[in-house]
């Protein structure tokens, strides 16, 4: 069908417009299917608080209470794990010893042990490098993959390492100190993660 | 009959036998094929495998991540029913296993050989480019088909390689969510990479190799002396080096399909597992996402790129090395300025550049599945620092990797190669 007078302008015009307009149909169209991968309503439901009871944790000892499917490592730290906290020669060896990077920890815990009270670390056991939970290694003296290890924590993974306030150290593959979750001390004995203190805000 | 048959089918679809002899009885190979042009078509054999196996085994494998018992989810209790309880279902699924190892064995191999001769150039580019997209969904359906079983290494393999995108700046965590369908792996994740697993990537696979193929086909293949065939042709246009692809190289294949299977057969039936290579004993555990295993190494045929992401303290940088070394083969008919093809013919310098790289691809692979942890203190005694002598040996090789691709274009492009005459026809011809 060969014709003469095609206004080859207005033809393009058509296509292009015809072109643009399906491009947005698809575009709107894929738009549900995108959207169908977020969590769901049920996934997001799950986050709920939970409460830990820190009566039993011996002086120390780490126990992992689940929250919203990460693991958050509560540790009541001895003294001698407190007093490394301000040793010249970890902070020294340490990313960020001062914990600048806010979105680690709420406001409440930016403080040198990076919690509400030194003697409890309440921290989300996720290592910063790529997820994995790292191992609590608790003794001061030295360990194969550091010769002067002053306890903390050892992710197996890609070998990296955190002090006892999950602080990072320097060298290691993590980026970040480990993620501290908003929690409060209901009483003496019990935290509740998921929670900021009354007033407070992460 | 058989004729008769013949002679329906053409006045109805005479395209089909077009097909027929464009593909088979009038496809001319170069008569000088070696043992390295086993692997191609040995490739094609694992995908049938793999899609006959994975038909079965999705009738009885259950996706899902709920718990059917405290600690064992439904897909791992589904994975042991298909062992111990479905008939035969312990042959149907180490043919699975086993056929997903052997296939990075046979693609590897089969890449390897398209370097060695210069494959990848021109007018070959295309059918390189293509390759390479099959390696990259085939990197993405072993993937994700590891994480099915649930096991402790699937899950945590799961995490780890999600977490790559979390190196995205400003949306990764969103973006990672969004991948996991929840805040870690879990049941949506599982019921999703299940259907990209069994439907989605099998189209897309299936889909490259067939424009994988015609583009080989529009342009003919190589072969190890790197000349090309259609250059000599006799009166009816027919290449002198070249013979019919069928019978020729379809019994050829036979022959090596046949040595393939028993390396096959012997894995199935005597090590299903290869040592913890091809099924590693992590994942003999259900998923458990507050215990991440002592050695978190993927499969055997990732690892020479997770090396080069662990070897590299800095995470940002780490995921942007190990994109680079999965991306820069696709760039090698631009980044080999060379006009010879084959090893044969090439440099002195391109022949070790070439041995070295590949065993910087081997001792990548040793080191990111961390053999070297027990190998080191065994070779320079129990004090040694494991880390800091891995972190030595894994950046040298890191090097050496990339090093291969740098001095390729400095030594192609500058005119450094010293190459041999290459023959005008190849060399086995009478």
């Amino acid at each position: 069908m060969a014709n003469e007078d095609v206004d080859h302008g207005r033809r393009r015009f058509l296509t292009y417009t015809t072109a643009a307009v399906g491009g947005v149909g698809v575009a709107a169209a894929a738009v549900p299917f995108i959207k169908s991968w977020e969590p769901s309503a049920r996934a997001r439901a799950a986050g709920a608080p939970t409460m830990a009871d820190i009566s039993k944790i011996e002086s120390g000892q780490m126990v992992r209470y689940p929250w919203r499917g990460v693991p958050v490592f509560v540790v009541n730290r001895t003294q001698a794990q407190v007093a490394t906290l301000k040793m010249k020669d970890v902070i020294d060896r340490l990313r960020d010893p001062d914990s600048n990077e806010t979105s680690q920890q709420p406001a409440y815990a930016k403080n040198w042990h990076r919690s509400l009270k030194p003697q409890w670390l309440v921290m989300i056991g996720i290592c910063t490098h790529l997820g994995c939970v790292p191992d609590y290694v608790p003794k001061i003296g030295p360990e194969p993959f550091d010769p002067d290890w002053k306890s903390g924590f050892f992710c197996p993974c890609h070998k990296s390492r955190y002090d006892i306030a999950g602080r990072v150290y320097q060298d290691v593959p993590a980026p970040l100190n480990m993620v501290i979750p908003p929690y409060h001390f209901v009483d003496d004995t019990h935290v509740q993660i998921g929670v900021n203190p009354p007033g407070e805000k992460s | 009959m058989a004729g008769a048959i013949a002679r329906w089918f053409n006045e109805r679809a005479p395209g089909l036998g077009v097909m027929y002899r464009k593909h088979l009885t009038e496809y001319y190979a170069p008569k000088n094929f070696n043992v390295m042009y086993y692997f191609g078509s040995l490739a094609m054999l694992v995908l049938v495998n793999q899609i006959l196996t994975g038909i079965f085994l999705a009738m009885f494998y259950k996706p899902s991540a709920l718990e059917v018992f405290p600690g064992t989810s439904e897909a791992f209790a589904s994975v042991y029913y298909i062992m111990r309880d479905v008939d035969w279902g312990w042959l149907i699924r180490y043919m699975h296993t086993t056929g997903a190892s052997m296939f990075f064995v046979v693609v590897y191999l089969h890449m390897f050989r398209g370097i060695m001769y210069g494959s990848y150039k021109r007018p070959r580019e295309l059918v390189w480019i293509l390759g390479m997209l099959i390696f990259l969904v085939l990197m993405a359906e072993a993937f994700m088909g590891y994480v099915l079983p649930w096991g402790n290494m699937s899950y945590w393999g799961a995490k780890v390689i999600i977490s790559l995108f979390s190196a995205v700046p400003v949306v990764g965590e969103t973006l990672t969510h969004w991948i996991m369908g929840d805040f870690n792996p879990g049941d949506a994740t599982l019921n999703r990479f299940f259907s990209l697993h069994v439907v989605a990537l099998p189209m897309v696979l299936l889909l490259l190799v067939v424009l994988h193929l015609a583009a080989l086909h529009e342009v003919g293949s190589n072969n190890p002396d790197g000349v090309e065939i259609k250059k000599h042709k006799n009166e009816r246009g027919i290449p002198l080096d070249g013979i019919p692809f069928h019978p020729y190289y379809t019994v050829k294949d036979l022959f090596g399909v046949g040595v393939f299977l028993l390396i096959c057969a012997f894995v199935i039936f005597y090590a299903p597992g290869m040592g913890g290579w091809f099924l590693e004993h992590d994942n003999y555990m259900p998923a458990n996402h507050l215990v991440t295993p002592a050695a978190i190494k993927p499969a055997w045929y990732f690892t020479p790129f997770y090396a080069i992401l662990r070897m590299i303290p800095n995470k940002e940088l780490g995921v942007l090395a190990l994109l680079l070394s999965i991306t820069l083969p696709f760039l090698l008919p631009w980044i080999d300025r060379g006009k010879v093809k084959s090893v044969r013919y090439r440099g002195v310098l391109y022949k070790w550049a070439l041995g070295l790289f590949a065993l910087s691809f081997i001792c990548l692979g040793l080191l990111g599945g961390e053999v070297t942890h027990e190998a080191i203190p065994a070779i320079f005694g129990p004090n040694v620092d494991v880390t800091t002598v891995d972190n030595t040996f894994g950046r040298f090789w890191v090097a050496v990797y990339f090093g291969f691709y740098l001095f390729l274009w400095v030594y192609t492009y500058f005119g450094f190669e010293k190459t041999r005459p290459v023959p005008e026809r190849v060399t086995t011809h009478d």
